[in-house]
């Protein structure tokens, strides 16, 4: 019997970089427990600086773990790096295209990396660039392609050697919402056909759209794991009312809400009010219920929203700090 | 470490004809205009200081030295550095390709072109008459060995360099006073008498007298293996520690 190992296994994963000039030491990832299995699309959920690349670098071999342990498709990535790196896909935030290249002969020298013989890059290449919709870019050189072909043109060039496992980091950070649709699009096809998928990410939408599973990252800690759907059922009600109020009474009525029933919840257990800088959020199980009360304690907010919670709630529910700053 | 060299010849074909033109104009330029114009005047006033042969002669070495240098630094520093931030090294990282072979395959190239540009010198100056026979081919590996003493360790401190200015820095005050005090246009005998040992030290002054002596016919086993000596441990040395810098870099 085979007992199928998770492709990626950290326990009390750690980084840290050590103290340089003048910045002192920092502990970028501290001691996080995680697992992926294959054919397993999962997220790292966080804002920026809360250890996500740091630990994607340490699973793609290319940065020395500090402490702890990780496994990587049943490796050791201090002395196996080039064996995992050769299985892997990797999607980096820059994309380090060449720009006086071809689209297809970035393809063909990436594959030239990974010792591929000629006539299977060439082969690969042709099937890649039609799955990147980018077939009639071949001969063009790099650097007269748009945000969004660039990056479908990365995603491409990791799928070169069939990788295991393909990681990505913030894939759709800096792309237009068009863009990000199409790259998702792609993406979701990958998912289907079974590829392994490791993101990273800041955007809410592209954690619940893409990912069965992820972990919420702070300051290298992870704070909390699950499905996006169970994430939210935990961490937050099932609906929100965002509330906007004239700058000069936003303190004193933010203030008046917070201590009103709807931050008890009244009969609504979990109900909870958090005021941001720009507005008030209100969590209830019923959002127009709540706007009544608001309602009916004479405020008068300039902008009333009641939508779904997502997991942008779910972080600022666990931290207190919303997940763009 | 040879994905990682085809990698640059596969840039190097779209840009050889130009360089290979501005290989050839380049000594063609300096040799008109400093052998024969300076050197006519070097010649008719001060033929005993440059051991008796012809300007253009002694200086052309001196220059096919030099530029060695100055290309193999200009590339293994900037060159290193621009694709250690956001170019080629970093598309490279995620591969099986480990930092110790990126910095194998880019010096390797470094060398492949010190050496095109070096024979593109040299047979200038075979046309010019300055170097002939075997002499020529023992003058065009010294210039190349030139080239990658001062490569090898320019990599390995550029891979951590972060802003580029520091290069041009390095190149006005470094690389640049080099070519006074290394006997490039005129012997070091020529220099004040306490200032020749520090010129007896610099690298270039040992690629400068390698070439030369190879280029006039006068090298000696012994002078010669101790400039080997010299530039192939810098070579040598710049690389093993470039193993290590590049490591620190691509896999922080």
């Amino acid at each position: 019997m085979v007992i199928a190992e998770p492709l990626v296994h950290a326990r009390q994963l750690t980084k840290i970089y050590p103290p340089r000039g003048s910045t002192a030491e920092f502990r970028a990832v501290d001691g996080i427990d995680f697992e992926v299995q294959r054919g397993e699309s999962f997220g790292l959920l966080g804002p920026n600086g809360a250890g996500k690349s740091t630990t994607m670098r340490m699973i793609a071999a290319t940065s020395p773990i500090s402490g702890g342990s990780l496994r990587v498709l049943g490796m050791d990535p201090m002395r196996q790096g080039p064996e995992i790196r050769a299985r892997l896909g990797v999607v980096t935030q820059d994309d380090y295209l060449d720009n006086e290249l071809t689209v297809r002969e970035n393809l063909h020298i990436y594959g030239r990396y990974f010792s591929l013989p000629r006539a299977v890059i060439r082969d690969r290449a042709t099937r890649l660039l039609d799955f990147a919709q980018l077939q009639e870019k071949a001969g063009d050189q790099v650097e007269t392609l748009s945000g969004g072909m660039r990056r479908r043109l990365t995603i491409a060039r990791s799928l070169i050697n069939e990788p295991d496992i393909l990681l990505l980091d913030e894939p759709t950070t800096g792309l237009d919402p068009q863009a990000r649709h199409i790259l998702w699009d792609r993406l979701f096809q990958l998912k289907q056909e079974g590829v392994t998928l490791i993101l990273t990410t800041h955007y809410m939408d592209e954690a619940e759209q893409l990912c069965d599973r992820l972990v919420v990252v702070d300051h290298g800690r992870i704070v909390a794991q699950g499905s996006p759907r169970d994430l939210i059922a935990r961490y937050a009600t099932r609906e929100v009312l965002e509330l906007r109020f004239r700058l000069d009474e936003r303190d004193t009525v933010a203030e008046k809400l917070r201590t009103s029933a709807l931050a008890t919840g009244g009969n609504d257990t979990d109900g909870r009010v958090e005021s941001l800088p720009d507005r008030v959020l209100v969590y209830t199980a019923d959002g127009e219920a709540a706007l009544a009360a608001v309602h009916a304690m004479s405020l008068t907010p300039l902008t009333a929203l009641v939508r779904r919670a997502t997991l942008e709630d779910v972080f600022l529910t666990l931290t207190g700090r919303s997940l763009i700053e | 470490m040879l994905h990682a060299f085809g990698y640059w010849l596969m840039r190097y074909r779209r840009t050889w004809r130009g360089s290979i033109v501005i290989n050839v104009l380049n000594p063609l330029l300096f040799l008109v205009g400093i052998g024969a114009g300076l050197g006519a005047l070097v010649d008719d006033n001060a033929p005993a200081q440059i051991a008796g042969v012809s300007y253009a002669a002694f200086f052309a070495p001196g220059m096919l030295a030099a530029a060695a240098m100055q290309n193999a630094f200009l590339e293994g520093s900037g060159g290193v550095a621009r694709a250690a931030g956001f170019g080629a090294y970093r598309s490279a990282t995620p591969t099986p390709l480990d930092p110790e072979q990126l910095a194998a395959g880019h010096l390797l190239f470094i060398t492949f072109r010190v050496l095109i540009a070096s024979g593109a010198f040299v047979a200038v100056m075979a046309a010019f008459g300055l170097v002939g026979g075997w002499w020529a081919l023992g003058a065009l590996l010294g210039a190349t060995l030139t080239g990658v003493a001062f490569a090898a360790p320019a990599a390995a401190w550029a891979v951590g360099v972060r802003k580029l200015r520091h290069i041009d820095t390095v190149f006005r005050f470094v690389i640049m006073p080099l070519y006074m005090f290394s006997g490039t246009f005129f012997a070091v005998s020529q220099l004040p008498e306490w200032i020749r040992p520090v010129s007896y030290l610099l690298p270039l002054w040992h690629g400068v007298e390698l070439c030369r002596t190879l280029s006039l016919g006068t090298a000696t086993i012994t002078g010669s293996c101790v400039h080997i000596a010299y530039l192939l441990t810098l070579a040598v040395g710049g690389f093993l520690v470039a193993r290590i810098t590049y490591r620190r870099r691509l896999h922080p």
